[in-house]
C-alpha cells in the first residue's frame, strides 16, 4: 500500500548554500528507511525535498527528480497535491494549538473540504488507534485542546493527523528527539506498525533507534549521500571509511 | 586502534515485507479494507490543484495592502487639487504676508469677506501651542517613565502604567469640554493674573485677556493629551536599554540617579528624542481640544495669554460653511501644509524610534 | 544622596502631576455627568434651546451607524493588508514601505481626513453617483473608516507574526492550500489579539470628532439614512460644550460620560481578551 521512492541527480540549495549534492537513491516500498549523519549534514533538507516542503523557504531551490511511486512530483504535480501524498511529521510536535483532539486530527481533511460527518469520527478514531493515542483521549476528543497533551502524546496525535490522509509515504524528521525515552519508544514501537502499511522515512540522530526500527539506512555527510544499505550491513560492515567512523563514534 | 563497533543493536534481518510486523506490543489492530482507503485518496485526489484560489487570494491581500497607498494618494490629491485656487491667488506668500487696512492702518490676517488670506496666525499658533506644550509635557512624561521604569515597585507599576494610558483613550473633545469648564476658569481666576504679575516684565505675559482661553490654556491641554505617548515611548525605549548597562554604571559605585542618567537614559536618548517628535505631531495636529480654548481668533499677539488660533482649529471653525470658493480653498491649503508638516514630524520621529528599539542594538553614545 | 534623592522626588512629583488630571476629569465626568444622566438622555430627541430636559438618543444611534459603516470599511481591509504583510510579504521592499506609510499615516491629523472625504465625496457634484454633493452619514463612515484601516493592519501583521511557524508548516504539510492554511489556520490562531487590535482602533475613532465636522455634519433629528447627515456623540458633545445654554453643558458632560464608558468598556475587553486568549492561542 506504500509505494517506492526514486530520487535521482536531486540538488538542493538554500540561496547561495549548495546543502544537497547529486543525491540518488531508492528507497524501498513498505519499509522503513533511516537517515543518519552528524548535524547540518542535509538529512533534513533532504526530506523536505520529497513532499516539496524545502520550497516554503523563498530563498529555496531545487534541482534533479523525486519519483514517488509514478509520479514525478516536481513536474507532474503540483506541491498541495504531493503533500496530501507525502505526510509529514516534525521534530517538535506542532499540534494546532486553538483546535480540540478531534479537530486536529480532521484537520488535513477538513481543510481539504471534506465534510462527511461521520466519516470522519470513523477516520479520527481508526487515525487515533493507529497512532496508539486512541486509549488515552477517546473520552476527550471534543474537548480538550491538543496543545494540552504531553509532549509524547502531542507528537503521537500529529502522526495521528498526518496519517488521517490516507497518504503513501510519512517523513518523519527526528520524530523523536525532543521526547523523553518512553514516550521514544512508544513512537518506535509505532513504526514497527505503520511500516507495513506506509513507506516511512526517518531521519533520526540516534544510531540505536535506527537500528531498532528501519531496514535500510543511509549515510549523509556534507550533503552527499555517503553510503545507502541495509541497515545490518551499515552497522556492522560499512563499506565506507567515512560511514564506519561515524557510527564508531569518531566524529559527529 | 581497537575495532570499536556500537553495542551490537538487537539483531534485525532485513525483512522482506512481512504482513505481520514482530511488534514487541502485541496489540491486534485492524486492518483496513482498501476500498475505504481509496476513499479518501480518491476525494484528495478530486481536490486537484488551488493554484487560482490561492493566486486570487494572494492578490486581494496585495490590494488591501496596497489600499494604504490609495490613502496616501487620495489624501495628497484632494488637498493638493482643491488647493489650487488659493495658491495660484498668493502662492508662498499665503505663509507669511498680511494685509494692512488703508484706512484704519490695522493688520488683518485672514478676511474671507475681503478675499484677504494669510496662514501666518495659524501657522503662529500651531507653532507656539505645541511647542508649550512640549515644555510643559517633556518633563513630566521623562519624570513618569523614569518613575516606572526604574523606580517603581513592581505591584505598582501595571495600574499605574495602565492609567497613564487611559489618558491616551479619552477623546479629544472630552478634553476640550473639560478645559473649557474647568482649566479655563482656573487659568482666568488663579493662574494667569500670578502669571502677569510675576513674568509679565518679560512682554510674553501681558495683562489683557481676562477670558482664561489663549495659548497657555491650549498649551496645558495639549500637554496633558501628548503625555501619554511621550511617556510610554519613553518607557519602551528605556526598557529595551539592556541591564547590563545599568550593572555595569552601579559597579562603577553610581548612585540611583548617576545610574538611570548615564546608563539608561544615555543609551536612550535618540529614542526618547523620538518619542518626544512624535509627541509634537500628536500637538501639531490636535484639534478639537485647541479650538475650543484658544480663543480662535486669527491674530498674532507676543503674549503667551493671548488669544490665538490654530492651523487645525480654523479649518475645524469654518470648513463647513465657508462662503467663496477661494476661502475654502485657503483652508485646503492650510490642511495641505498641515499636512506635509505633521508627515514630516511623524517620518523622522518614526526612525528615530525605529532605529533605537529594532534596528540596531543599544549601543553606548557619546 | 541629595541629588539621588531630589531626583527620586521629581519623579514621583510628576507622576502625580501626570495621575491627576487623569482623576479629575474622571472625578467631574462621574459628577457632572451621571447627574444628568436619566431615562431621557437615552431615548429623546434634544429640545430647543431654552427647553430643559431631552436626550441624545438620535447621537447614540448616529454614532452606532457611522462606526458600523467605519468597521465595515476598515476591518475586512485593514486585516488585509496585515494578512498580505505578515504572511506574503514578509522581510519585501514594497512591505517595509507600507509598513511605515501606516505608521506615519496613525499620525496625520483627522481633520484633514476629514478635508480629503470632503473633497473626494460631498464636494464633487455628479447627479449619478450616490452620496456625492451632500453631506451624508455615508462619508463620515468612510472618512471613519479609512483611518482605522493603518491601526488595524499594523496590529494584524503583529498578532500574526507571533504565530509560530511551526504551526503553519504544519498545515502546510497537510496539503492544505496556502489560502486555506493562511486563513483557517494562521488567521484563527492570531484571532485573539487581532480582534483586540480591531477594538482599539474601534474605540479611537469612536471619540472622534474632527472628520465628522464638515462630512456627517451632525442632525438634531432622528436618522439613520446613509445619504443625510447624522448625528453622532462626539459632534453633540461639541456642540452643546460651545453653546451658551446651561442645561446643553449638561447634556454635554452626561454625553462624555457615556461615550467614556463606551470606550472603557472597548479597552478593558481588549486587556481581558490579551491577557486571557492570545496567550492561549499563540503558544
Amino acid at each position: 500500500m506504500g509505494v517506492g521512492i526514486e530520487v535521482a541527480n536531486l540538488n538542493a540549495w538554500y540561496g547561495s548554500n549548495h546543502t544537497l549534492q547529486e543525491i540518488n537513491l531508492n528507497i524501498p516500498a513498505n519499509h522503513a528507511t533511516a537517515l543518519i549523519g552528524p548535524s547540518g549534514c542535509g538529512k533534513s533538507t533532504f526530506v523536505r525535498c520529497l513532499n516539496r516542503m524545502h520550497e516554503t523557504n523563498p530563498i529555496a531551490r531545487v534541482s534533479g527528480t523525486v519519483r514517488i511511486g509514478e509520479l514525478d512530483i516536481y513536474h507532474d504535480a503540483s506541491p498541495v497535491e504531493i503533500r496530501r501524498r507525502v505526510g509529514m511529521v516534525f521534530q517538535r510536535p506542532n499540534p494546532f494549538p486553538t483546535m480540540s483532539i478531534y479537530d486536529n486530527v480532521a484537520a488535513g481533511l477538513k481543510l481539504n473540504g471534506y465534510s462527511n460527518r461521520r466519516s470522519l469520527d470513523e477516520i479520527v478514531e481508526r487515525s487515533l488507534k493507529d497512532s496508539a493515542l486512541w486509549d488515552e483521549v477517546k473520552d476527550d476528543l471534543k474537548k480538550k485542546s491538543g496543545a494540552s497533551l504531553s509532549g509524547g502524546q502531542q507528537q503521537r496525535l500529529c502522526i495521528a493527523r498526518a496519517l488521517a490522509v490516507d497518504p503513501e509515504v510519512l517523513l518523519m524528521d527526528e520524530p523523536a528527539s525532543a521526547l523523553d525515552p518512553v514516550s521514544t519508544s512508544k513512537i518506535e514501537d509505532l513504526i514497527f506498525e505503520l511500516k507495513t502499511q506506509y513507506t516511512i522515512v526517518i531521519v533520526t540522530h540516534n544510531m540505536q533507534q535506527a537500528a531498532r526500527v528501519a531496514e535500510k539506512t543511509g549515510f549523509f555527510l556534507n550533503g552527499r549521500m555517503v553510503e545507502f544499505d541495509s541497515t545490518h550491513k551499515i552497522f556492522t560492515n560499512p563499506s565506507d571509511k567515512r560511514t564506519e567512523d561515524y557510527i564508531t563514534g569518531r566524529f559527529g | 586502534m581497537p575495532d570499536i563497533r556500537i553495542a551490537q543493536p538487537k539483531p534485525q534481518p532485513p525483512e522482506p515485507a512481512s504482513p505481520e510486523p514482530a511488534a514487541p506490543a502485541g496489540k491486534a489492530r485492524p486492518k483496513r479494507a482498501s476500498s475505504e482507503n481509496s476513499e479518501i485518496r480518491q476525494f484528495l485526489s478530486s481536490r486537484g490543484n488551488s493554484a487560482i484560489a490561492d493566486r486570487g487570494f494572494k492578490w486581494l491581500m496585495v490590494l488591501c495592502a496596497l489600499s494604504i497607498f490609495g490613502i496616501v494618494i487620495l489624501i495628497v490629491t484632494e488637498l493638493i487639487l482643491r488647493s489650487q485656487l488659493s495658491w495660484h491667488a498668493f502662492g508662498l506668500k499665503f505663509f507669511f504676508s498680511s494685509f494692512v487696512d488703508p484706512d484704519t492702518k490695522q493688520t488683518t490676517y485672514w478676511d474671507p469677506v475681503n478675499g484677504h488670506f494669510s496662514a501666518l496666525p495659524f501657522v503662529y499658533g500651531t507653532l507656539v501651542s505645541s511647542f508649550l506644550a512640549l515644555l510643559l509635557a517633556v518633563p513630566l512624561a521623562v519624570g513618569v517613565a523614569i518613575f516606572l521604569t526604574e523606580m517603581c515597585p513592581r505591584g505598582m507599576r501595571g495600574p499605574l502604567a495602565f492609567l497613564t494610558e487611559l489618558l491616551a483613550a479619552i477623546p479629544s473633545v472630552i478634553y476640550g469640554l473639560w478645559a473649557m469648564y474647568v482649566l479655563v476658569p482656573i487659568l482666568r481666576e488663579h493662574v494667569n493674573p500670578l502669571l502677569s504679575q510675576a513674568l509679565g516684565w518679560t512682554g510674553l505675559f501681558a495683562n489683557d485677556n481676562p477670558t482664561g482661553l489663549g495659548f497657555v490654556a491650549a498649551g496645558v491641554i495639549l500637554a496633558v493629551m501628548i503625555l501619554p505617548i511621550i511617556s510610554s515611548l519613553t518607557r519602551e525605549v528605556m526598557s529595551a536599554v539592556p541591564n547590563a548597562q545599568r550593572e555595569a554604571a552601579l559597579a562603577l559605585g553610581a548612585t540611583r540617579w548617576e545610574m538611570i542618567r548615564m546608563g539608561v537614559l544615555r543609551n536612550a536618548r535618540i529614542g526618547i528624542v523620538g518619542g518626544i517628535i512624535l509627541g509634537l505631531g500628536r500637538a501639531l495636529g490636535e484639534t478639537m481640544a485647541v479650538t475650543m480654548v484658544i480663543g480662535n481668533t486669527p491674530e498674532i499677539h507676543r503674549s503667551l495669554l493671548a488669544n490665538g488660533t490654530s492651523m487645525s482649529a480654523v479649518i475645524a471653525n469654518e470648513y463647513a460653511e465657508a462662503i467663496t470658493d477661494l476661502h475654502l480653498s485657503a483652508l485646503t491649503e492650510i490642511g495641505l501644509a498641515l499636512f506635509i508638516l505633521t508627515i514630516i514630524v511623524n517620518a523622522l520621529a518614526r526612525v528615530l524610534v525605529w532605529a533605537v528599539t529594532r534596528g540596531a542594538p543599544a549601543q553606548v553614545m557619546h | 544622596m541629595m541629588t539621588d534623592r531630589l531626583a527620586t522626588g521629581l519623579a514621583i512629583l510628576a507622576t502625580m502631576l501626570v495621575i491627576a488630571p487623569l482623576l479629575i476629569i474622571f472625578v467631574y465626568l462621574v459628577f457632572k455627568g451621571a447627574r444628568s444622566l436619566n431615562l431621557a438622555f437615552f431615548t429623546q430627541l434634544p429640545k430647543p434651546p431654552g427647553e430643559v430636559g431631552g436626550g441624545m438618543a438620535n447621537a447614540i444611534v448616529g454614532s452606532a451607524v457611522l462606526l458600523g459603516l467605519a468597521s465595515l470599511i476598515g476591518v475586512p481591509i485593514g486585516i488585509g493588508g496585515g494578512v498580505f504583510l505578515a504572511e506574503f510579504g514578509r522581510g519585501t521592499r514594497l512591505a517595509n514601505a507600507i509598513r511605515f506609510t501606516a505608521d506615519v499615516l496613525n499620525g496625520v491629523p483627522s481633520i484633514v481626513m476629514g478635508v480629503a472625504v470632503y473633497a473626494l465625496i460631498i464636494k464633487p457634484k455628479i447627479p449619478w453617483l450616490p452620496f456625492t454633493g451632500h453631506f451624508s452619514a455615508f462619508s463620515g463612515g468612510v472618512a471613519l473608516g479609512i483611518m482605522m484601516i493603518p491601526t488595524v493592519c499594523r496590529t494584524t501583521e503583529e498578532m500574526l507574526l507571533m504565530v509560530p511557524n511551526a504551526v503553519r508548516e504544519a498545515a502546510l504539510g497537510l496539503g492544505a492550500p496556502n489560502w486555506r492554511s493562511v486563513l483557517s489556520i494562521t488567521v484563527r490562531t492570531a484571532s485573539p489579539g487581532i480582534i483586540t487590535g480591531c477594538m482599539l482602533a474601534f474605540a479611537r475613532v469612536a471619540g472622534e470628532t474632527a472628520p465628522l465636522l464638515f462630512t456627517a455634519l451632525g442632525n438634531d433629528f432622528w436618522s439613520a439614512n446613509l445619504d443625510r447627515p447624522i448625528a453622532a456623540l462626539p459632534l453633540e458633545i461639541y456642540k452643546y460644550a460651545l453653546s451658551p445654554y446651561d442645561d446643553w453643558h449638561r447634556l454635554a458632560w452626561a454625553a462624555s460620560l457615556v461615550l467614556i464608558v463606551l470606550i472603557a468598556l472597548a479597552v478593558s475587553l481588549v486587556r481581558y481578551v490579551t491577557s486571557r486568549g492570545v496567550l492561549k492561542g499563540a503558544s
